[in-house]
């Protein structure tokens, strides 16, 4: 008991001394895990489904725009304003590679079978299938490792918050996440596709009754999501862990867990969620083994659909009858 | 120029070419990450030669694949009527016997015979090791997550897990762990059997009593979760399970009491038998099960779950069940491939092989038993064929992208599987004609 | 005094702002039949679903009392557990297991209050296949109880809306219950199929001894068969009664009328 105690109190000390970088830290991976969660929450919206694949969107987007920043940068170091569109063409590459991949998942993962009005179990399992079919395929093609991405910027700390350095990598992250989160909300919020995307959420039937193109809209629900996903991972490849075809999985499981938390179907959920989480994960280094911490993610998840699956700002019931 | 595009068939035609150009990529040659279009150009523009007949390039053979694809599903769209007709007369006299006890008797004494002759046909040592580790093991493990997935509809991904705990309980009562003798001293292998299945059925009820409350897409994730903590704590917990380095030495199957003795030892062969033994049974006891109360329950279950609960059944009673049911399968594998290959390792236990268990059950056919136990015997034989003769270019892992597929082209062509089960057959076309509950079981919008 | 087999005690069921059940509080006699009715939206399904645990009220208390047996207090019961109790239901909308025939659809009925006896079945053990066969004989008298023995072996989702309501009956029948609980029984039927079903159901309370609550909105259907009647709407019992009592009451009539004259203003 005393050991506990004292464990707990040396632990709370390193809290307290690197309280700062640890939030920053933790709110850069946040961004990126909430960017990612849009796309399971857009997809639950409108299908109510579990968009199993989504991980190799992620993944998908972060291979592009690695092959473009290589073709472009190669061994040079970019600085300045060429720095600044390196980043903005890598956004562009991830998100456009993420919106295909996505768009072709739906097209022949899911499409046949809604065409059939099959079981929500054949989704899953065709979900799962394209997933593993993607990354295999992309560990045979692009090997088996992970590379790091050439940088488009030197990274460096720009300033301090309290004595915690913030590197530009996570200012990139920060300004490229929350541009497109807000711009993402807008649209949702005011724009004639997103009240489509909305009115297909509520109800689709009626929906389509009223005259919005239902298949249109699930399309372009994946595509937004996708693009979003696809951007992430270039984020992410920019990271010290790279790009790789293994990549998507843990990142993807972890927006998932994201979504629920923040209650899934729910836009401005899934977002809190994606922060919350970020900053949870990167607090509970400091009291657990680094090889344990995707058992806090993974345990948030369990929990979270048991005890609460309508998560925070809850909207739809999780469980059954 | 629209016109043509709108005609169907130039789509069933691009389709027939995309599809072609797919499977030409993913039997291509790899690539790498420096080299990222070498995998896609090397798969057209590489060049063949089929027995010597004709030399060229892949493309030149996928195009001629393609035509050839199209022109069967030309055929099909046009004839596919007939020809089914006609394949169903033939078909009808030998299918109606099947249906016959005596003949399915025969038929079953006679795989059963096939079975045992095997290894004294198949004396090549890859095959024999295969025909146990292999296929033998994942017969076992594809019965028991049909009793999950196929009998009650619950989608587990996490099933491995409970292959390792059978796995790992094998190698504690064995004392092959850094862990305390559990029952005073070593034991027999053998002796792992119960304790293990005991072991697993409980690990199945304490997982299975918290998620099997939630729907099914969440059970499906939530299952995931929990696969992926067990294997992180297989390679953490060093003084428990020896962390990633596996566990020590387990010692050869035998078998101890009284005047009965015997040993395994090194060959496939005994350990051949054994598995074949309680492939035997598992088959027997869950297609009893099938055809009983609780068979029948599950069906309710999974149909209509709010009008199961109308007429008594306590879901959450018959879903542990089959959770139990089908750990105890995968238990039982457990032990015998701890028993036979004398070491494990957590990198065996990956969420990978859960997929790769579940194509099986998907392929053969959902709750079909005769289905997963052919789906599993030809699935793992090609998978096995690929490792011990691999085409140029081919590595292990390819497997999965081949996997991955599968499960996409069954769940779009052939969502029953190979040999459907009939309820299940039933139930697709009938939530696909709208009628039925099993979109709402499995979406929990009820009642 | 009398037997109660349900005594409802003021309850109240809300879903969210909406309130189905407003302080409700009936009661049924054993071997009544009894009939709830009101105009849609009313609350009747809600109310079933109160009393077989499937909804549970905020407020009041729900009390069934089976033959020689404990009252059971039903809120915060599964179904199952008000089902093994001695509660059986049909649906509004028919909820069969639509891949299984009329057959094992019953034989479902009638074998899932036995234990579950796992080991027995994966073993054929001879209890196991004594059971089997009572069930299958029970299923059979059923059948000819209903009069879908002609229809045994055809799958149930190719049934007709009337030989489903009869399968779901004899389903309900098959749990050896103590009240049956009808939901529209006669939606969709044919004016044949109606006189059928009432005579189905009188002879279920009168040879089974089954007591009968009836949903039911075919005013000559239920004021055939019913001996006493509640009516709701809004969630609030409005009159109770026998027939000649609620023909006579003008709430009933107004809460009728001015129901339908919604409905044919909305149509107008
Ligand atoms: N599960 C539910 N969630 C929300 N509202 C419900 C639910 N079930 C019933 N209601 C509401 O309760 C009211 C009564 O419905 P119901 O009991 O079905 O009426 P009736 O069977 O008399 O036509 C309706 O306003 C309905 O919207
Ligand atoms: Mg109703």
């Amino acid at each position: 008991m005393a050991n506990l105690l004292h464990y707990f109190a040396s632990h709370l000390a390193t809290l307290r001394l690197e309280f700062w970088s640890l939030l920053v830290g933790g709110f850069a991976t946040g961004v990126m895990y909430a960017m990612v969660a849009i796309g399971y929450t857009m997809v639950y919206g409108v299908l109510r489904l579990i968009n199993f694949a989504h991980s190799e969107v992620f993944m998908s987007g972060g291979f592009a725009s690695y092959f473009m920043m290589r073709a472009l940068i190669g061994t040079s170091t970019p600085s300045g304003t060429w720095s600044v569109v390196l980043v903005i063409i890598g956004v562009l590459t991830g998100g456009v590679a993420g919106a295909a991949i996505a768009m072709l998942l739906e097209r022949i993962a899911y499409r046949p079978l809604r065409r059939r009005n099959a079981p929500k179990l054949a989704y899953l399992i065709s979900a799962i299938g394209a997933s593993y079919f993607l990354y295999n395929l992309a560990g045979k093609e692009f090997g088996r490792i992970n590379e790091s991405m050439p940088s488009p910027y030197i990274n460096h700390t720009v300033f301090t918050i309290f004595g915690a350095p913030v590197q530009l990598y996570y200012i990139v992250i920060f300004v490229v996440g929350v541009i497109m989160l807000i711009t993402l909300d807008r649209l949702v919020a005011t724009t004639k596709l997103g009240r489509s995307v909305r009115a297909a959420a509520q109800d689709a039937e009626t929906a389509s009754l009223m005259g919005v193109n239902i298949d249109r809209t699930i399309v372009l629900t994946f595509v937004i999501g996708g693009a979003l996903a696809g951007a992430a991972g270039f984020l992410w490849g920019l990271g010290f862990t790279g790009v790789g075809f293994y990549m998507g999985f843990t990142p993807a499981l972890k927006a998932f867990t994201a979504a629920v938390l923040g209650g899934i179907g729910n836009l401005r959920g899934a977002a809190i969620g994606g922060l919350l989480l970020g900053v949870v994960e990167s607090f509970s280094v400091a009291f657990v083994p680094a090889s344990y911490i995707d058992v806090i993610a993974f345990g948030i998840l369990v929990l979270v659909l048991l005890f609460r699956p309508t998560g925070i700002l809850g909207e739809r019931l999780g469980r059954s009858a | 120029m629209k016109a043509l595009w709108d005609n169907i068939w130039t789509r069933r035609l691009i389709s027939s070419l995309a599809a072609m150009a797919i499977l030409a990529v993913v039997t291509g040659p790899p690539g790498s990450n420096l080299t990222p279009l070498a995998g896609f150009t090397g798969s057209f523009a590489e060049r063949v030669s089929f027995f010597g007949l004709f030399k060229g390039q892949r493309w030149m053979v996928f195009f001629v694949f393609a035509l050839v694809m199209f022109a069967i599903w030309w055929t099909w769209v046009s004839y596919g009527e007939q020809i089914k007709g006609a394949l169903s007369k033939t078909l009808a006299a030998p299918q109606a016997a099947t249906r016959r006890r005596p003949v399915r008797w025969g038929i079953a004494i006679v795989l059963i015979v096939v079975a045992a002759l095997l290894p004294h046909v198949v004396t090549d040592p890859f095959w024999q090791a295969a025909m146990v580790e292999q296929i033998g093991v994942f017969v076992l493990l594809a019965l028991g997550l049909n009793v999950v997935v196929g009998f009650a509809g619950l989608l587990d991904l996490g099933f491995v897990a409970f292959y390792a705990v059978g796995a790992y309980a094998t190698a504690w009562v064995t004392g092959a762990l850094p862990l305390p003798f559990l029952f005073g001293g070593r034991l027999d292998t053998f002796w792992a059997i119960p304790f293990a299945l005991a072991l697993v059925m409980l690990a199945g009820i304490l997982l299975g009593t918290p998620t099997l409350r939630l729907r099914g897409d969440y059970l499906a994730i939530v299952t995931l979760g929990f696969g992926e903590i067990v294997t992180i704590f297989l390679n953490n917990l060093n003084g428990i399970t020896g962390g990633a380095a596996g566990s020590g030495k387990i010692p050869y199957f035998s078998l101890n009491v009284g005047v009965v003795k015997y040993h395994w030892g090194l060959g496939p062969v005994p350990y051949y038998y054994l598995t074949l033994g309680f492939v035997v049974l598992f088959l027997i006891v869950f297609s009893l099960l099938e055809h009983s109360r609780v068979g029948r329950a599950w069906t309710a279950i999974r149909e209509d779950e709010v009008a199961a609960e109308s007429v008594g059944i306590n879901p959450l009673k018959y879903k542990v069940m089959a959770f139990a049911i089908g750990a105890a399968s995968a238990g039982f594998a457990g032990v015998m491939t701890a028993g036979q290959s004398l070491y494990i390792f957590p990198a065996t236990f990956t969420l990978q092989l859960s997929i790769n268990i579940l194509v099986l059950v998907i392929f053969g056919g959902m709750g079909s038993i005769m289905g997963v136990l052919i789906g599993a015997i030809v699935i793992q034989t090609a998978s096995m064929y690929l490792i011990h003769t691999p085409p140029a270019g081919y590595q292990p892992a390819d497997l999965y992208i081949y996997l991955g597929a599968l499960l996409v082209v069954m769940m779009i062509f052939r969502p029953a599987g190979l040999v459907p089960s009939r309820r299940r057959r039933r139930e697709i076309g009938l939530a696909e004609s709208g009628e039925g509950h099993m979109n709402e079981v499995l979406t929990g919008d009820t009642p | 005094m009398s037997d109660l087999i349900f005594n409802v005690d003021h309850i109240t069921l809300r879903f969210g702002g909406v309130v189905s059940l407003n302080d409700v509080t009936l009661h049924q006699n054993r071997g009544e039949i009894l009939a709830v009715i009101g105009p849609n939206g009313a609350g009747k399904t809600s109310l079933f679903n109160s009393l077989t645990g499937v909804y549970q009220p905020q407020e009041g208390s729900i009390t069934f009392t089976g033959k020689d047996a404990k009252p059971l207090s039903v809120i915060g019961k599964k179904p199952h557990r008000v089902s093994n109790a001695g509660v059986a239901r049909t649906f509004q909308a028919s909820r069969m297991f639509s891949a299984l025939t009329t057959f094992e659809n019953i034989k479902i009925g009638a074998e899932s209050h036995r234990g579950i006896g796992v080991v027995g079945a994966m073993l054929r053990s001879p209890a196991t296949r004594r059971d089997e066969r009572d069930s299958d004989e029970r299923t059979k008298a059923l059948l000819d109880f209903v009069g879908l023995r002609a229809k045994a072996n055809v799958i149930s989702s190719s049934l007709s809306y009337g030989d489903r309501r009869r399968l779901e009956i004899a389903r309900g029948l098959a749990t050896g219950p103590q009240v049956l609980l009808l939901d529209e029984p006669a939606a969709g039927t044919n004016p044949s199929e109606k006189l059928e079903l009432t005579t189905l159901i009188r002879k279920v309370r009168d040879e089974m001894g089954v007591s009968i609550l009836l949903i039911e909105h075919d005013m000559k259907l239920v004021m055939s068969l019913a001996e006493r009647l509640y009516v709701l709407n809004f969630g609030s019992v409005i009159a109770q009664g026998t027939p000649e009592e609620i023909r006579a009451n003008d709430k009933v009539i107004e809460a009728y009328l001015g129901s339908t004259a919604t409905e044919t203003g909305d149509r107008s």
